[in-house]
């Protein structure tokens, strides 16, 4: 159990199988290209959601949406890890999974608008943006269900004989539930290639962690499963980047599952309505704030000479531009025919 | 925004104020509590922010609807019970809890979720006092949000989407054993909500989003009880009964007031328990009317509309003037766009049309 308030200093670097490499030799390893997509990423996620934020506020019905904001080392870190055919499947929050497993910005952001444009055509809405194209096999709000997916398509990977990796986020709020520990004990058994990335950011919805669980680090209950358990410091994303390779490489191999704690801290309310500090402190949020995921990458990346300012400003103009122009796209596109609502079923209606 | 119907049965006491649906839920529960301290209420965010009093965090949340807003300050964390998102365990864990001697009110956030702990409702709180040959009661209340938010008028934008918007009580009042009830005014959900926390069996309380905050009407302070199992007459009529269920009775009433204008009386009856259907309330009107329309948020196939058009043909065909109509959502799920939405749930004009085409 937490102390006081929610313990976001985030020193522990635990691992029941310690297979990954310090951060040193991390970034030692880090090309400038890969560096450059991994900012690309955080802050393209970063700027898709502080505009999303701005049309809600400014009245834009963008229906229900829960902002990633905060967790983008998550995101951006275990996708990093994974090759364009490998697949994902998310939870609720998926704003960031969706971006940076390559979903089209415009194309979300359509579908944010109930626009036919959008990558449901405006049937799903923020919390099930799919784009198998990508990889991407859905957001999904029913807590715990994008596992078990996973692990289906981990088994279908197997059976089709093809070397893909699914990576599954879901939150600490799901570690709970009974579909993960079954989806766990089938990707174990099963010996699987499935990363299941917990994104524990403290809270579901007002429920604080250290009032649903009662370990310290859900990443422990995967010894329970005979599958490695990693905890991670998500607010770092060469340490989630780490953890991930170290995962994704087993899974590849056939080795089997793994299980990754990226501690983490959302910025905003449970969903666009909410106010958090009717559940937690300003303090605790501005401790977490000091730690941000990107701004230490920012830091990091030019402290080490590994890019420059300039082309850090570059990156941020040009998602500035993609985010503007997702907008542009998604204001000048149609809504759906009306004879969509019937469309896209397998039992007709008479 | 909603008012309360007029009711036929109970004038409203003098210490009536307005009250949103959900202040009556809440007040219902609360009322009940003081008076049983057997009763407990669980569910994910019933009260929020579990654990943090020492930090001046108490009741951040109340569940979806803000309907047990409070009960955690007056009550204590002991009897509301916030719980981890696990429905199958805590909805099992309620029933466990009330066969053996507690009265649980237990909250699946939305009816979507049915799905999570569908065995608990649908295996194990129905069939108990059955199959354990009555050795034992299961006072169990399985509060509900449903439906969808609404977006009239919008021309862009969406909602909810196919998970957190469904309606789903035909799966549960399809179950034997278990009573389903619909309140569609703040008045009634009070009354139907105190019903079912007396009730010695499970029952399903189905609360909709829309109504949530939008039925607004007065509401006694004091305790009283609307029998489970009996529809109401909301709005007398000669020509054509339209049976409206939640949400949907507001439909009909609106439906109603337009065909008032081309002189086609209709009668409105508010079916309000889904399970003990009410047959003789809707047999009765039906008879005086003649005509029925069926007016039902639930998608189509297998739904209470039908079935309720299959009990007035099975008991009521003789005094039938024309063929039973009813008006469902369509057959496909609850589609995310605000403009696909507002397509999906049966609408005012829809029922007039329905009724025009029945008079010829």
């Amino acid at each position: 159990m937490r102390g006081e308030s929610f313990d976001n200093s985030l020193q522990i670097r635990q691992s029941l199988e310690t297979q990954t490499m310090p951060n040193d030799e991390a970034w030692g390893s880090l090309s400038r290209q890969q560096a450059r997509w991994i900012y690309r990423h955080l802050n393209l996620i970063r700027q898709f959601e502080d505009k999303l934020k701005w049309l809600v506020e400014t009245g834009v019905p963008v229906g229900a949406v829960h902002y990633y904001t905060g967790q983008e080392a998550v995101a951006v870190g275990v996708c990093a890890a994974l090759e364009a055919h490998d697949l994902i499947a998310s939870n609720h929050r998926g704003h960031g999974h969706c971006l940076a497993k390559g979903v089209d910005a415009s194309r979300m952001m359509a579908e944010l608008y109930g626009k036919v444009t959008g990558t449901n055509r405006a049937k799903g809405g923020s919390m099930h943006i799919t784009d198998v194209r990508v990889g991407m096999l859905g957001v999904n709000p029913i807590v715990g269900m994008g596992a078990a997916h996973a692990v289906g398509a981990a088994l279908s990977a197997k059976v089709r004989n093809s070397d893909q990796v699914v990576a599954t986020f879901f939150g600490e709020g799901a570690a709970g539930i009974g579909v993960l520990h079954e989806a766990m004990n089938l990707a174990a058994v099963w010996k699987l290639p499935v990363v299941f990335v917990c994104e524990n950011n403290g809270y579901a919805q007002a429920t604080p962690v250290e009032y649903a669980i009662p370990v310290k680090n859900i990443a422990d209950r995967a010894a329970g499963y005979n599958m490695p358990g990693t905890v991670v410091d998500g607010q770092d994303v060469i340490d989630v980047l780490q953890a991930a390779k170290v995962a994704v490489k087993r899974a590849r191999e056939r080795q089997g599952p793994s299980f990754i704690e990226c501690k983490t801290y959302r910025y905003y309310g449970h969903h666009q309505g909410d106010n958090p500090h009717r559940y937690r402190t300003v303090e605790e949020e501005e401790t977490a704030r000091s730690r941000d995921c990107i701004q230490r990458f920012r830091k990091q990346v030019i402290e080490r000479s590994l890019l420059e300012p300039e082309e850090l400003e570059a990156l941020e103009a040009e998602n500035s531009r993609v985010v503007d122009q997702a907008v542009s796209f998604a204001d000048a596109s149609p809504v759906p025919d009306l004879k969509e609502l019937y469309t896209d079923v397998y039992v007709p209606s008479p | 925004m909603f008012t309360c119907h007029p009711h036929s049965e109970t004038a409203l006491a003098e210490t009536s104020r307005a009250l949103t649906f959900s202040q009556a839920i809440n007040e219902a529960i609360r009322l009940e509590m003081r008076r049983d301290s057997s009763i407990i209420v669980l569910g994910e965010d019933v009260a929020g922010a579990a654990g943090r009093a020492h930090l001046g965090l108490i009741d951040a949340w109340g569940g979806p609807l803000r309907a047990t807003r409070g009960l955690i300050t007056e009550f204590g964390p002991t009897r509301v019970i916030d719980t981890p998102i696990a429905e199958m365990g805590f909805v099992g864990a309620a029933v466990g809890a009330a066969m053996t001697g507690l009265r649980p009110i237990v909250e699946v956030m939305f009816v979507d979720l049915i799905g999570c702990c569908y065995d608990q409702i649908i295996n194990q709180a129905a069939k108990m006092h059955y199959m354990m040959g009555g050795q034992l009661e299961l006072p169990l209340v399985i509060r509900t949000a449903y439906g969808t938010y609404g977006f009239e008028g919008r021309t862009y934008g969406g909602g909810a989407a196919a998970q957190h918007s469904q309606t789903l009580y035909a799966v549960l009042a399809h179950i034997p054993g278990l009573k389903v009830v619909v309140p569609s005014t703040a008045y009634n959900a009070k009354g139907l909500m105190i019903a079912a926390i007396r009730d010695n069996g499970p029952v399903v309380v189905m609360e909709h989003k829309f109504l949530g905050t939008s039925a607004k009407g007065p509401v006694p302070q004091e305790s009283y009880v609307m029998p489970i199992g009996k529809a109401e007459v909301v709005r007398q009529g000669r020509d054509v009964t339209l049976c409206g269920i939640g949400r949907m009775t507001h439909v009909c009433l609106e439906a109603a007031g337009d065909l008032a204008q081309e002189d086609i009386n209709a009668e409105v009856v508010d079916v309000l328990t889904l399970s003990p259907l009410d047959e003789s309330t809707i047999l009765e009107s039906v008879k005086r009317t003649r005509r029925l329309v069926v007016v039902d948020e639930d998608t189509p196939t297998a739904s209470m509309a039908r079935d309720i058009a299959a009990r007035v043909a099975d008991k009521g065909f003789d005094w039938l003037d024309a063929p039973i109509k009813t008006l469902n959502a369509p057959n496909t799920p609850v589609p995310f766009a605000a403009v696909l939405e507002a397509h999906y749930v049966p609408r005012a004009h829809q029922v007039v049309a329905a009724v025009r085409e029945m008079l010829g």
